[in-house]
C-alpha cells in the first residue's frame, strides 16, 4: 500500500471541496482497499464519506431512495426494502459475506461499476436515478463501460432512487472463488420488462434487448427459450468462457422470472 | 505522510495511537497494540482470520484503515472471555473440536459471537451462511457449525434461566 | 491396604489414554487468541523483509537498480544475488537434490520468483522499497507445457545445468529433463497387456494445486553476533532438517543454530521446504545485526512457495473378460516447475507413486515417471499426502472406473473382484511394496450397505430414464473410491531426505511427583500432537495424559527427528513415543521390584502400577515409582526416570478406506450438489476418535476443493491466473457438506501400538470419490474421462460435449 493521507469530510460539499485529481473518495472501501494493497491504486488522499450523512433508506411512495453510504447489510435487512422491492434485499444479501456487507455501500458499488458487481444490474433494470451533488442521472446514461460511469471528477453520488416495480427478481451465479457475479441477471417488470446482466459483459452491466422484448410480450420463464443470447461481447476468463456465460444469462433470466412469481 | 491520532476503545480500554494514515486496523491491533489474536490469512478480504467486532458489527480488519476506526469500539477475541470465565463459544469450540491449527479460530469465534447476537436461534443453514466470510482449511466446518449451534442453545438456556 | 484401589476400568479412564476422545490441550490458547504464530513475534529492533518478485515467467535480468529504494526512509538494505554470491548463498540445495536460486541469478524462471530482498523498518516501508527497486528484464520464450519441453526449439530453462547429462536421480536426456524413474517390470507388463482380453487406456491428469494453509510461510531470523548463535523461528514442518540444511549451506556450526517452530497455522506440506525467504532473512540478520522478519502474503504463497500435484499419468490397465485385472502400465510426465523442489525421500524422486496398484491384486505392473522443468513455481510437495500417494490413488481409482466402463461392469463389483484379500497380507505388490495389513472387503461391504448402494444404482438408472424423457435436468453420480495409502516414511534403509534418515524420536522425562514432559522430533500444525501423543504415553506409562506435557519444534531441546508430513508423525514419532514409554516402564519395573522386594519377573503391569503376581494388594503405582526413582538409593540403578527412543520403522504403514460420494449434477449450469459423503477409514489402532474424525472432515474438504475447483493455473505466458483467493477456490461453510464417518480397525502388525496414521487419507481417498461421482453421473451418456477440477464450467462443457444440451 502506497503512502496516503486520510481525511474525513463533514458533508458532501466539504468532500467536493477536498477533492482534487490526486484524491479518491472512500465509501466502504471493500474494493478500494484491496486495490490499494495491490498497489493498483495510489491516491494521495482518501476522503472518507462516512460522516457526510449519506446513509439511509427512504420510502418515497412510488420509489425507494437509498443513500449512497447505505451499507449492503442495511438494504439486506431493511423492512422497507423487503416490503417494496424485495429483490433488492435479496441482491444485497448475496454480496460477498456478512463482514463485507457490513462495510460495503451501495454508492461505492454503483460508482465503481465493477463488471461483476451486483448493484449496477439492479439500478439499470429498475430504471433508477442516480442522484449526485450536482444533478440526477438516469441509470441508462450512468453506466458507461467497465469501471466507467458518467460521473464527473468532482461529482459524488448522494443517493439512488429505485422506482418500485410490479415485480422484480435477481438471480446470481457466483464465481465459486470470489463469490462475485460470474453472471447476474436482474429482471424488473413494470409497463415493460427490463432485463440487465452483470458479470458477463466486456463493457460492464448491460440491458438485453432480446430478452426484454420476449418477456415484455410474455412474462414467463419459457419465453426465454427462443431468444438468442450471443456470447460475442462477453467476458472469457479462466472461470468461464463467453459461450458459457451467454448460456448462464438465459438460465439466470429464467430463474429470475420464475422468482418474480409470474405472471 | 504525517502520522495521525486514532482513538479507539479496544476490548474496553481506551487507546490513542499515533500511526500512518495507511495503517490497516489489523496492523494497528497486532503490531502497535500487541493484540495478536486476529490474524492475517489472505489480505484480500476473503479469509476472515482478521475478523473483529467494530461498533457491534463483524468486520475484516485487514480491509479497514485504522483511521476509519477512529472513535470506534473494537472487540477482538481477547475481549470475549477470560481464562477463568471463557465465553460459551470458546467452551463449545473446545468441546466439539471446532478448531485444529487455531489460525482461523479467533476470527471465527469473533464472527460467531456477533452472529449469535444477530440471530440467537440460527438454523444450521443460517450458521453456515453467517460464517461464509471465514475460511477454515483444517476442520471442514462441520464441528465449527456444531459448536456454534450448541453455543446458541446454551446461551439461550442461560438467558431463560436468568 | 488396597481396598481403595479403584477398578481397572476406572483407573484406565482416568488416564485418558489410547482410544479416548480426549479434548485438546491446545485449544485453551487458540480459543483465547493466545496462540503464538511466527508473525506474532516481536523483538526489539526487528526489521521486516519483503521480496521484489519477477513479473515474468522467463526473462534475463539485465540490471537491478536499488538506489532509489535505498534512499527511502526506513529502508536498511536491499539484497540481490550479487550480495549473496560471496557467501555462496545465491543458490541453495532443494530437498530433492536439485538446487534453487535464492535470488535471481542472471535470469528468472517463473513468475513471482524472488529477485531482491528489501529490508526495512516495517512491512509498509519494505513494500515501499520493493516498489522502488527498478529491475530491467529481457523476456525469454516461455515453456509452460511439459510435453513441449523436449521438442525442437524449446527454450532451455536451466542454463546452470544445461550440459549435465547426469542429475541427482540418474541420466538426463535433455536440458529440460530432470529424471526418469522406473518401478516394476516393463517387459512383463507389455507382454501381459499385449495378450489381454481387455485393455483400457487413458490419460489421467491430476492438475496443479496448492496446500494454501491459512497462515502463509514466514520466519524471524536473529543472528546473535556476541554469542555466535543463530536463532530462526519459522513455519517449519521439519525444524531439525532445516537446522541441518541451514548449517550445511551457511557454514554455521549446527550447535550454533537453533530452529524453532512456534504454533503453525496449517501446513499440509506447504511448510516442508526451505524457501528463499528463510535464507534471505538469515543473511539480512547477519548483515544488519538485528532480527529480521519475513512473512509472505497470500499471493506470494500461492505463486511462489510449494505447489502440489501436476502429474500427467498415462495409464493402461488390462483384464480378463470377466474382470480379473492382469496388468497395469503407467507413464507419468511430472511438471516440476523451474527447480526440482519436491520433498520426497531421496530414492523416490516421484515419491511413492509406485503405490499406484492401489488396493488391487495386480500381478504385473510397470511405472515410469519423467520429471520435467517448466517456467512455473517449484514444489511438487505432498499436499496432505504421503509423497505422490494422492496422485497414485487418483490414477488407479480412475483407471478402475474406466476399466469397468470398458468391461460393462459395475465399478463396485470390479473392485471387489480385484481387492487384495485379507489372507494375502502381508502383501507383496508388483511395484515392490509390502502392504502390512488390510481387510478391504469388510470395510467395502460396510460402506456399500451404509449408503444403500443397490438402491442408489436403481435410483440412478431411473434418473437417467427420466432425463432421457425430458423430465429432469439433474443427473445422479455415485462416486466410489477405495484407497490404500502408504505412510510413515520411513525405514532408514530406503528413506532419507538429503541423506538424513527418516526415523523419528521421543524423549521422556518423568518428574518426581509423577508428571512428565515428552519431547518429539515432529511438529504439530493443527493435528493436536500435544493431546494425542500424551494419550499414547498415558497408556504406556500409566500416568494421566493431563499430567504429561508435550513439546516439539525447538531444536535445542527436542530430540532429532524428520518432522511432520506424509502422515508420518503417528507411524514414526508415535512409535518412538510408545517405545520410549516402554523403556520408562522397564526401569520402573526394576524400581518397583526393589521397593516390593520381589524379582522383576514377579511383577505384572496393571494400568497404572506394577502388581506382585498373585498378590493384588502388593503394588507400586507409577507415581510412587517416579518419586522413588529420584529419592531412593537403589543398588545398581541410576537415579531419575528418563528415556529416549529413536525409532526406525521396519516398514511403512498402509491405511485404507472406502469412500462414497453421492452427487447431484445440474446439466444446464454444471453446478453440483453433494448429497452424501460417507467415509470409512481404517487407520489401525485409533488413538483419539474425535481428532481422527476432525482430520477426516478437514481432509475431505480439501479433497472437495481440489476435485471441484481449486487449481494453480497458468496462461501461455506463464502468468499465474489464480494467484489470489479471488480466483483460487477455497470452500466456505456454505458449499461444504456434512460428512458421515465410519471405521474398521486393522492394526499395523509392526507398529508398537498398531496405529497407521490418518491425516492424509481423506485427501487421498476423497479426491477420487468426488471426481468419480462426476464421471459416474455421465457414464450412461458415454463419458470416460475428463480433467479435474470439475468446476461448473468444465462440467457444463462435458455435458455439452456429450450432446446433453439442446
Amino acid at each position: 500500500m502506497y503512502q496516503t493521507n486520510y481525511v474525513r469530510a463533514s458533508s458532501t460539499d466539504d468532500a467536493v471541496a477536498k477533492l482534487d485529481d490526486e484524491a479518491k473518495l472512500l465509501a466502504g472501501g471493500m474494493t478500494l482497499l484491496p486495490t490499494m494493497k495491490q498497489r493498483l491504486a495510489s491516491p494521495e488522499t482518501l476522503i472518507d464519506l462516512a460522516d457526510c450523512g449519506l446513509a439511509g433508506i427512504e420510502d418515497l411512495g412510488d420509489a425507494l431512495k437509498i443513500g449512497a453510504m447505505t451499507r449492503h447489510v442495511d438494504v439486506e435487512t431493511s423492512e422497507i426494502v423487503a416490503k417494496s422491492i424485495p429483490a433488492l434485499a435479496v441482491l444485497a444479501a448475496k454480496i460477498g459475506d456478512r463482514q463485507v456487507r457490513n462495510r460495503g455501500t451501495i454508492g461505492g458499488s454503483i460508482a465503481n461499476n465493477d463488471p461483476s458487481a451486483c448493484y449496477p444490474s439492479a439500478a439499470l433494470a429498475l430504471d433508477a436515478t442516480i442522484h449526485t451533488n450536482s444533478r440526477d442521472i438516469a441509470a441508462d446514461d450512468f453506466f458507461v463501460g467497465m469501471f466507467e460511469t458518467a460521473l464527473e471528477e468532482d461529482e459524488i453520488i448522494t443517493a439512488i432512487s429505485f422506482p418500485k416495480p410490479a415485480a422484480a427478481a435477481y438471480a446470481k451465479f457466483p464465481n465459486p472463488a470470489s463469490r462475485y457475479a460470474m453472471v447476474g441477471v436482474f429482471v424488473a417488470k413494470g409497463d415493460s420488462v427490463r432485463v440487465t446482466v452483470t458479470g458477463a459483459g466486456e463493457d460492464g452491466v448491460f440491458r438485453h434487448a432480446g430478452l426484454e422484448a420476449a418477456l415484455t410480450s410474455s412474462f414467463a420463464p419459457e419465453s426465454v427459450e427462443p431468444v438468442t443470447v450471443s456470447g460475442e461481447e462477453m467476458i472469457s476468463d479462466m472461470h468461464a468462457a463467453s459461450d458459457y456465460r451467454a448460456h448462464l444469462v438465459k438460465e439466470m433470466t429464467r430463474r429470475a422470472v420464475a422468482a418474480c412469481g409470474w405472471p | 505522510m504525517e502520522k495521525m491520532h486514532v482513538k479507539m476503545n479496544v476490548n474496553g480500554k481506551e487507546v490513542d495511537l499515533l500511526t500512518e494514515p495507511r495503517t490497516l486496523l489489523i496492523h494497528a491491533l497486532r503490531e502497535e497494540l500487541g493484540i495478536t489474536g486476529p490474524h492475517v490469512g489472505c489480505s484480500s478480504s476473503h479469509c476472515g482470520a482478521c475478523t473483529v467486532d467494530m461498533n457491534g458489527m463483524s468486520v475484516k480488519s485487514c480491509t479497514v484503515f485504522a483511521a476509519q476506526a477512529n472513535g470506534a469500539e473494537i472487540t477482538t477475541i481477547e475481549g470475549l472471555g477470560s481464562p477463568d470465565a471463557l465465553h460459551v463459544l470458546q467452551e463449545m469450540f473446545k468441546e466439539h473440536h471446532g478448531l485444529q491449527c487455531g489460525y482461523c479460530t479467533p476470527g471465527m469465534i469473533t464472527r460467531a459471537y456477533r452472529l449469535l447476537q444477530e440471530n440467537p436461534n440460527p438454523t444450521e443453514e443460517e450458521v453456515r451462511f453467517g460464517i461464509a466470510g471465514n475460511l477454515c482449511r483444517c476442520t471442514g466446518y462441520q464441528n465449527i457449525v456444531k459448536a456454534i449451534l450448541e453455543a446458541a442453545a446454551k446461551m439461550n438456556e442461560i438467558k431463560e434461566s436468568a | 491396604m488396597n481396598e481403595a484401589t479403584p477398578p481397572k476400568e476406572e483407573r484406565t479412564a482416568a488416564l485418558s489414554g489410547l482410544g479416548t476422545s480426549r479434548k485438546r490441550v491446545e485449544d485453551a490458547r487458540f480459543t483465547q487468541g493466545k496462540g503464538n504464530y511466527v508473525d506474532d513475534l516481536k523483538m526489539p529492533g526487528m526489521l521486516f523483509g519483503d521480496f521484489v518478485r519477477s513479473p515474468y515467467a522467463h526473462a534475463r535480468v539485465k540490471s537491478i537498480d536499488t538506489e532509489k529504494a535505498m534512499a527511502l526512509p526506513g529502508v536498511h538494505a536491499v539484497l540481490t544475488a550479487a550480495d549473496l554470491e560471496p557467501l555462496g548463498l545465491h543458490w541453495m540445495p532443494t530437498l530433492a537434490g536439485d538446487k534453487q536460486m535464492v535470488l535471481a541469478d542472471g535470469k528468472v524462471l517463473f513468475q513471482a520468483q524472488e529477485v531482491a530482498f528489501v529490508v526495512a523498518d516495517d512491512r509498509y516501508a519494505a513494500a515501499d522499497g520493493v516498489a522502488a527497486v527498478k529491475v530491467e528484464y529481457e523476456e525469454l520464450p516461455v515453456l509452460v507445457d511439459p510435453f513441449k519441453a523436449e521438442s525442437d526449439g524449446a527454450p532451455v530453462l536451466r542454463e546452470d545445468i544445461a550440459d549435465q547429462t547426469e542429475g541427482a536421480h540418474g541420466p538426463r536426456r535433455h536440458p529440460n529433463h530432470i529424471f526418469t524413474w522406473e518401478s516394476g517390470d516393463r517387459e512383463a507388463t507389455e507382454a501381459v497387456l499385449a495378450e489381454a482380453d481387455v485393455v483400457a487406456e487413458e490419460m489421467i491428469y491430476y492438475h496443479r494445486t496448492h496446500p494454501c494453509p491459512l497462515e502463509p510461510c514466514g520466519c524471524v531470523a536473529s543472528m546473535d553476533k556476541v554469542n555466535g548463535k543463530l536463532t530462526v523461528w519459522g513455519t517449519f514442518q521439519a525444524p531439525h532438517a532445516v537446522r541441518t540444511v541451514a548449517s550445511l549451506i551457511s557454514g554455521i556450526a549446527e550447535h550454533n543454530i537453533r530452529i524453532i517452530s512456534p504454533d503453525i497455522g496449517g501446513g499440509f506440506g506447504n511448510k516442508v521446504g526451505v524457501y528463499p525467504g528463510y535464507v534471505c532473512s538469515i543473511v539480512a540478520s547477519i548483515v544488519t545485526g538485528v532480527p529480521v522478519k519475513w512473512i509472505e502474503d497470500r499471493s506470494d504463497n500461492l505463486m511462489a512457495t510449494a505447489f502440489a500435484r501436476d502429474y500427467w499419468m498415462k495409464g493402461r490397465i488390462s483384464a480378463t473378460k470377466d474382470g480379473k485385472i492382469t496388468g497395469l502400465h503407467c507413464h507419468t510426465t511430472a511438471d516440476h516447475g523451474a527447480f526440482d523442489a519436491c520433498a520426497d525421500p531421496t530414492k523416490f524422486p516421484a515419491g511413492f507413486m509406485n503405490i499406484c496398484t492401489g488396493s488391487y491384486d495386480i500381478p504385473t505392473a510397470y511405472l515410469a515417471v519423467d520429471g520435467i522443468y517448466t517456467n512455473k513455481a517449484p514444489g511438487g510437495v505432498a499436499y496432505r499426502c504421503s509423497f505422490r500417494v494422492t496422485e497414485a490413488a487418483y490414477f488407479i481409482e480412475r483407471m478402475i472406473e474406466i476399466l469397468a466402463i470398458k468391461l460393462g461392469m459395475d465399478a463396485a463389483e470390479l473392485r471387489v473382484k480385484n481387492f487384495i484379500k485379507k489372507d494375502q497380507f502381508p502383501y507383496q505388490s508388483a511395484l515392490g511394496w509390502e502392504y502390512d495389513s488390510g481387510d478391504y472387503h469388510t470395510g467395502w461391504d460396510k460402506a456399500l450397505k451404509a449408503v444403500g448402494y443397490e438402491d442408489l444404482r436403481k435410483e440412478q438408472a431411473a434418473r437417467v430414464e427420466a432425463f432421457k424423457r425430458g423430465e429432469t435436468r439433474m443427473l445422479l453420480g455415485i462416486g466410489l473410491s477405495h484407497f490404500t495409502e502408504i505412510v510413515g516414511a520411513g525405514p532408514v534403509k530406503n528413506c532419507d531426505i538429503l541423506g538424513l534418515g527418516m526415523f523419528d524420536s521421543c524423549e521422556i522425562r518423568i518428574h518426581p511427583t509423577g508428571s512428565a514432559i515428552a519431547r518429539l522430533g515432529t511438529i504439530s500444525q493443527g493435528q493436536g500432537h500435544a493431546t494425542t501423543f500424551a494419550q499414547i504415553l498415558a497408556s504406556e506409562i500409566g500416568l494421566p495424559a493431563e499430567d504429561i506435557t508435550l513439546e516439539e519444534g525447538d531444536t535445542d531441546t527436542a530430540p532429532y527427528g524428520l518432522g511432520t508430513y506424509g502422515s508420518r508423525s503417528t507411524p514414526v514419532a508415535g512409535a518412538a513415543t510408545a517405545m520410549a514409554g516402554r523403556k520408562i516402564r522397564a526401569k520402573a519395573q526394576m524400581i518397583a521390584a526393589y521397593l516390593l522386594e520381589v524379582h522383576d519377573n514377579d511383577l505384572e503391569w496393571d494400568v497404572d502400577r506394577f502388581v506382585v503376581k498373585g498378590s493384588p494388594e502388593r503394588f507400586k503405582t507409577m507415581k510412587e515409582i517416579a518419586f522413588a526413582s529420584y529419592n531412593q538409593a537403589i543398588p545398581g540403578v541410576e537415579p531419575g526416570l528418563e528415556a529416549v527412543s529413536y525409532y526406525d520403522p521396519p516398514n511403512m504403514t498402509y491405511p485404507f478406506g472406502s469412500y462414497i460420494c453421492v452427487m447431484e449434477i445440474n446439466v444446464d449450469t454444471g453446478t453440483t450438489e453433494i448429497r452424501q459423503v460417507y467415509a470409512l477409514d481404517d487407520c489401525g489402532t485409533r488413538i483419539n476418535p474425535m481428532i481422527i474424525e476432525g482430520q477426516v472432515h478437514g481432509g475431505l474438504t480439501e479433497a472437495l476443493a481440489i476435485a471441484m475447483g481449486q487449481e494453480i493455473a497458468y496462461d501461455e505466458q506463464g502468468n499465474v491466473t489464480t494467484g489470489t483467493l479471488m480466483d483460487f477456490f477455497v470452500p466456505t461453510a456454505v458449499e461444504t457438506p456434512n460428512y458421515q464417518t465410519d471405521y474398521t480397525v486393522t492394526p499395523s502388525p509392526h507398529h508398537p501400538i498398531g496405529a497407521k496414521g490418518v491425516g492424509e487419507s481423506p485427501n487421498v481417498g476423497g479426491v477420487p470419490a468426488f471426481s468419480n461421482a462426476v464421471h459416474d453421473a455421465f457414464r450412461a451418456f458415454g463419458l470416460t474421462q475428463s480433467n479435474m477440477p470439475h468446476d461448473h464450467w468444465r462440467i457444463w462443457k462435458t455435458a455439452q460435449s456429450l450432446g446433453l444440451h439442446d
